[in-house]
């Protein structure tokens, strides 16, 4: 094999800057760095309030929209929102009772996926569709869609900044809160009302089945490192978008490596790192413990 | 909000009677709590303590009777009564600071993001000193241990300043050392603000050297006063509605209904143990 200089390697292999002059690859770019910060903002609650499971129910969920609406021939994004956001007031109506919104939580997602493979199946329209829903078209995303998806997440930030400080509340003390007024259910449901928006976006960019990476991963990672809320935040919005970004550019340039004329999937880069991301924080997190009991000269009460 | 006189009542029970699906859980429950007064709530899983602390917060509406919070009826967000609920243990990796809890103690009723500020900041500090917190304020809330964090909800409800302070079970799981540091700081509190503590245990040993009043719940009905005019065989006996036995054994008060030990046959923290 001949040698190369490193920098023209790292140039085939790794980051290829020509690829800022590719449209679909800045679109990409723009529609996936959106989603990624809504995500990991809304994802640092969901994180918080312990709901990663009915983060991932919901996605499932929309996929029979997605399936559905394509199956109708209407546009696949309409018909996965909508019914992400039936799922979550439905799965939100269910109460506060964990262990039975637990089941049927899984009993319904299973459900949903079968009716939305049926969709699939009897779908000879669209014969991407199946792939595309389940794992993402970030390359096939229009700039009328980034548009509407821009808004869309801006909206669900700007619901989040008003909810700040009670939502914060009711997930870390629900019973005081609620003492002191803070309309609690009705917080929870706003709040599942915008998760359930910003997986929708996320399924546009990695899929359905992958969503969750986009929405769990970076604000555990970033869990793990800070334990402000504000800068945890930042943080995860940070690292979402840059493994975002990261797995966009890897894909791009998977295109040359073996085994060569086809590019490697932009999720399997994006949830790759996300795990990679959120182990690296885990192994971290002794380093952070340690210094965070120096800061403690009493003893603990026990 | 001014400091109402001593012995003004801060909080009126007049004959609270609730049922909690077709059962009734408070019957007749009357009782004044003054100003810097400390009252222990005491009875046994069951006797509807809880439920006196969720009318109290205006969760709960009575069936019959009123209550009154400084004069006036009750309405639910009042913050003129702070709450510190059961414990529940914390996820370690909650990423959030003691402190970040604490403050929610301030605005966490109000909507939008926190604006810091060196008031907000001072505030929040010296509600942290008030319960010996501030060393480890700035730990993940998650990686304190239960009294650590009952610390934080303390000066978290303090935050609001209140006129009543509620404190649920809060010496629940603390061994007996840990339970008479809770007790004086809450009493130490309730002197120095002059906020009325109205706590809620099993157990009443551990309050005998604070508690101004007892209010002693069995079989939904209360009986209140001074813990030596409560405590007696005869009182005790009408409130169970059966015969019951008050005992002292080496500075302990036991109460017996038959062979079965109704209350101070063991710390809270025995009873949590074995479930």
């Amino acid at each position: 094999m001949k040698c190369m200089p490193m920098a023209d390697w790292i140039r085939q292999y790794l980051f290829s800057p020509d690829m800022f002059s590719n449209d679909q690859v800045t679109g990409a770019l723009l529609a996936g760095g959106e989603v990624a910060a809504v995500s990991a903002v809304l994802g640092y609650f969901v994180v918080l309030r312990g709901l990663s499971f009915m983060g991932h129910a919901v996605t499932d969920i929309g996929f029979t929209g997605g399936a559905g609406a394509s199956l109708l021939g209407l546009n696949a994004l309409w018909g996965l929102a909508t019914f992400c956001v039936a799922a979550a007031l439905g799965v939100g109506a269910l109460g506060n009772r964990a262990r039975e919104r637990d089941v049927a939580t899984g009993v319904t997602l299973a459900l949903a996926l079968g009716i939305g493979a049926m969709f699939l199946y009897i779908n000879t329209r669209y014969v991407s569709a199946p792939f595309t829903l389940l794992f993402g078209s970030i390359f096939e995303v229009d700039s009328d869609t980034t548009r509407v998806m821009a808004w869309v997440g801006m909206a669900c930030l700007a619901v989040l900044a008003v909810l700040y400080r009670p939502l914060l509340f009711s997930s870390l003390a629900p019973d005081t809160a609620e003492a002191r007024g803070v309309p609690v259910r009705l917080i929870s449901a706003i709040f599942l009302v915008c998760m359930a928006v910003a997986v929708a976006e996320a399924a546009q960019v990695v899929g359905v089945l992958l969503a969750t990476a986009l929405l769990i991963g970076p604000p555990a990672t970033a869990a793990y490192l800070v334990a402000r809320p504000g800068l945890g935040m930042a943080l995860a919005a940070a690292i979402g978008v840059l493994e975002t970004w990261l797995g966009i550019d890897l894909a791009y340039v998977s295109y040359d490596w073996p085994p060569g004329g086809k590019g490697w999937p932009v999720s399997f880069f994006i949830t790759s790192l996300a795990l990679a991301g959120f182990i690296t924080a885990r192994l971290l997190r002794p380093a952070f413990r340690r210094r965070v009991s120096a800061a403690r000269p009493r003893p603990r009460v026990v | 909000m001014p400091i109402p006189a001593h012995d003004a009542t801060v909080l009126r029970l007049d004959r609270v009677t609730l049922q909690l699906g077709g059962r009734e859980v408070l019957r007749e429950v009357s009782l004044d709590l003054r100003a810097g007064e400390f009252v222990g709530l005491i009875g046994a899983n069951g006797a509807g303590k809880t439920t006196l602390l969720r009318v109290i917060l205006g969760l709960l509406r009575p069936n019959s009777g009123t209550v009154e919070v400084l004069g006036r009826p009750l309405r639910r967000g009042n913050r003129a009564v702070g709450y510190v609920p059961q414990k529940q243990q914390l996820d370690p990796d909650i990423p959030l600071r003691g402190r970040d809890l604490v403050g929610l103690g301030i605005d966490g009723h109000r909507w939008g993001v926190p604006f810091p500020s060196a008031r907000r900041r001072a505030r929040i500090e010296e509600a942290l000193r008030a319960v010996d917190a501030d060393h480890y304020a700035d730990a993940p809330v998650g990686r304190l241990s239960g009294g650590e964090q009952q610390r934080l909800l303390i000066a978290q409800a303090l935050l609001a300043e209140p006129r009543i302070l509620l404190l649920d079970e809060p010496l629940a799981s603390l061994d007996i050392k840990s339970a008479s540091e809770v007790v004086r700081l809450v009493a130490r509190i309730g002197r120095e603000r002059g906020v009325s503590v109205l706590l809620v245990a099993h157990d009443m040993n551990p309050l005998m050297d604070v508690m101004d009043t007892v209010v002693y719940l069995a079989e939904g009905r209360a009986a209140v006063g001074p813990v030596t005019e409560v405590v007696r065989t005869e009182v005790l006996s009408r409130l169970y509605g059966y015969p019951v036995d008050v005992l002292q054994v080496r500075g302990r008060i036991l109460v017996l209904g038959g062979s079965e030990v109704l209350m101070g046959g063991h710390t809270d923290h025995e009873m949590h143990a074995h479930g």
